[in-house]
């Protein structure tokens, strides 16, 4: 769960929301889904409000290459 | 020589008459023709008009007064046009400006530079550079953002601003380019170039802060065109000038009109996607809510289907009828005993009336006897001596027969 990417994590709670509102399932998968669904949300809120932009630069190194290096 | 004793040392204000003297009463200058393009033209609500002739090496102020252009009447001026402009030149003390103030003005036709510019455009679209078939879809969320412009320029920290507020998910990798000058072309080609050859950028902003249309030239450049028509990675263009189209922007996958609005239009708004999550979060509770509840409505249809065959139940059921039936047989035969007893009542009643207790009840008594308990109805019956009870509505009274005085 940490290592997933917001759009990855919004991804997958999307799906568990709409699993979860299809309804034909097992007492215990649904709250499998609720769980994971809660999880996933609060991942998504929590790299909403720790994001930072991060900004780069990119310059041809002497080998010709694209080489990409921190901006300021 | 215009003073006759010239001084060693100038003012400003001296040199500055000096020269105005110097070109106001040059015959050649007074009415003077000259050719070139029109740039930076501005037009102020005074009805003045300020423009700069230029060609390839040189440029001229030029003031085209409200009077004159009245007297004249020229063609709608813009940049780009080369003209012909005729008038007298002098010096603008204030501003140590040499110009030439307009009386008239002569179309050459279309400025070289516009020509230049009207003759790409038709070449491109030729090929069908900016055929909308050939636009690709902008990413809603991309990972990492490529920007093209100057690391100085006013432009980056507006674009960057808008990034971090909107959606600092995002990387920024920036490619450094020349955005002006004769280099800006092929700078601004490399810089793109590079971004497709890192390959990490999912999206690239093409930007530049406002400027006149020679400033923005680059922009309208083939090799400019180029580098967008062969980049992998789809374009948005920001240049700002809100009013003319730069063959970038047509080539570009998305034009927007300002560097902000390229930025803006790249990236999603983090207070949506904040929403959304919340949206999500609601929506799985009532769903999760929604299935239990269903879950258990189904339970309990269960559990009264189940207990409708259930043998207990069958056994109860019959147990209550043979009660519900025997408390009937119950309450009816209740019902006949006291109808009975009713009818009891009523002889008994009329069994009283008859009773001769309630003769005594009305003033007469029973005489009796004591020792048989004969009825004495007759003076015959009882001698003197003779112990009597008489029976009255109370009791008793005990008397004894008197013998006749």
């Amino acid at each position: 769960m940490q290592i997933l990417s917001f759009e990855e994590a919004f991804a997958q709670l999307e799906a568990a929301v709409a699993a979860l509102q299809d309804g034909q399932m097992p007492l215990e998968r649904a709250l499998h889904y609720y769980e994971e669904g809660m999880k996933l949300a609060q991942h998504c809120s929590n790299l909403l409000e720790k994001a930072e932009l991060r900004v780069q630069q990119l310059r041809m190194s002497d080998e010709a290459k694209p080489v990409v290096e921190p901006f300021e | 020589m215009l003073f006759l004793d010239a001084p060693s040392v100038f003012s400003v204000t001296q040199l500055s008459h000096y020269l105005k003297e110097l070109l106001e009463t040059d015959e050649i200058l007074q009415d003077v023709w000259v050719r070139g393009e029109i740039s930076g033209y501005r037009m102020y609500p005074s009805g003045h008009c300020y423009f700069t002739l230029k060609d390839a090496e040189a440029q001229l102020h030029c003031v085209f007064f409200k009077n004159a252009r009245m007297r004249s009447g020229p063609p709608e001026l813009r940049d780009g046009m080369a003209i012909t402009a005729n008038g007298r030149i002098s010096f603008y003390e204030r501003d140590g400006k040499l110009q030439l103030y307009v009386e008239n003005v002569e179309l050459i036709g279309e400025g070289a530079l516009f020509l230049r510019f009207e003759q790409l455009k038709a070449r491109l679209a030729a090929e069908g550079l900016f055929d909308a078939s050939r636009k690709r879809p902008i990413p809603s969320c991309p990972a990492v953002i490529g920007i093209v412009t100057s690391p100085q320029a006013a432009a980056l920290r507006d674009m960057l601003r808008v990034l971090r507020t909107r959606y600092p998910l995002t990387r920024i990798i920036l490619s450094p380019a020349f955005v002006q000058g004769v280099e800006a072309p092929a700078s601004i080609a490399r810089a793109i170039d590079l971004l497709n050859a890192h390959g990490e950028a999912e999206v690239v902003i093409l930007a530049r802060g406002g400027g006149s249309i020679e400033e923005l030239w680059a922009f309208n450049e083939e090799l400019v065109a180029r580098a967008i028509a062969r980049s992998r990675i789809p374009v948005i263009s920001g240049v700002g000038h809100e009013t003319d189209f730069t063959i970038a922007d047509l080539v570009a996958d998305y034009r927007a009109s300002t560097p902000t609005a390229a930025a803006a239009a790249a990236v999603p708004d983090i207070a949506d996607w904040r929403a959304q999550v919340l949206e999500l979060q609601q929506a799985l509770t009532e769903f999760l809510e929604a299935f239990l509840s269903d879950q258990r409505e189904q339970l309990e249809r269960s559990k009264r289907d189940l207990l409708r065959l259930d043998p207990q139940y069958q056994v109860e059921r019959l147990q209550q009828r043979l009660d519900d039936t025997s408390a009937l047989l119950q309450a009816r035969m209740q019902h006949i005993l006291s109808l009975r007893s009713e009818r009891l009542r009523g002889v008994a009643m009329r069994l009283h009336s008859l009773s001769p207790l309630l003769t005594i009840a009305r003033g007469y008594a029973v005489v009796r006897r004591d020792g048989d308990q004969t009825v004495v109805s007759s003076r015959q019956q009882v001698q003197p001596g003779d112990e009597l009870t008489i029976q009255v509505t109370d009791g008793h009274i005990y008397a004894t027969v008197r013998p006749e005085g």
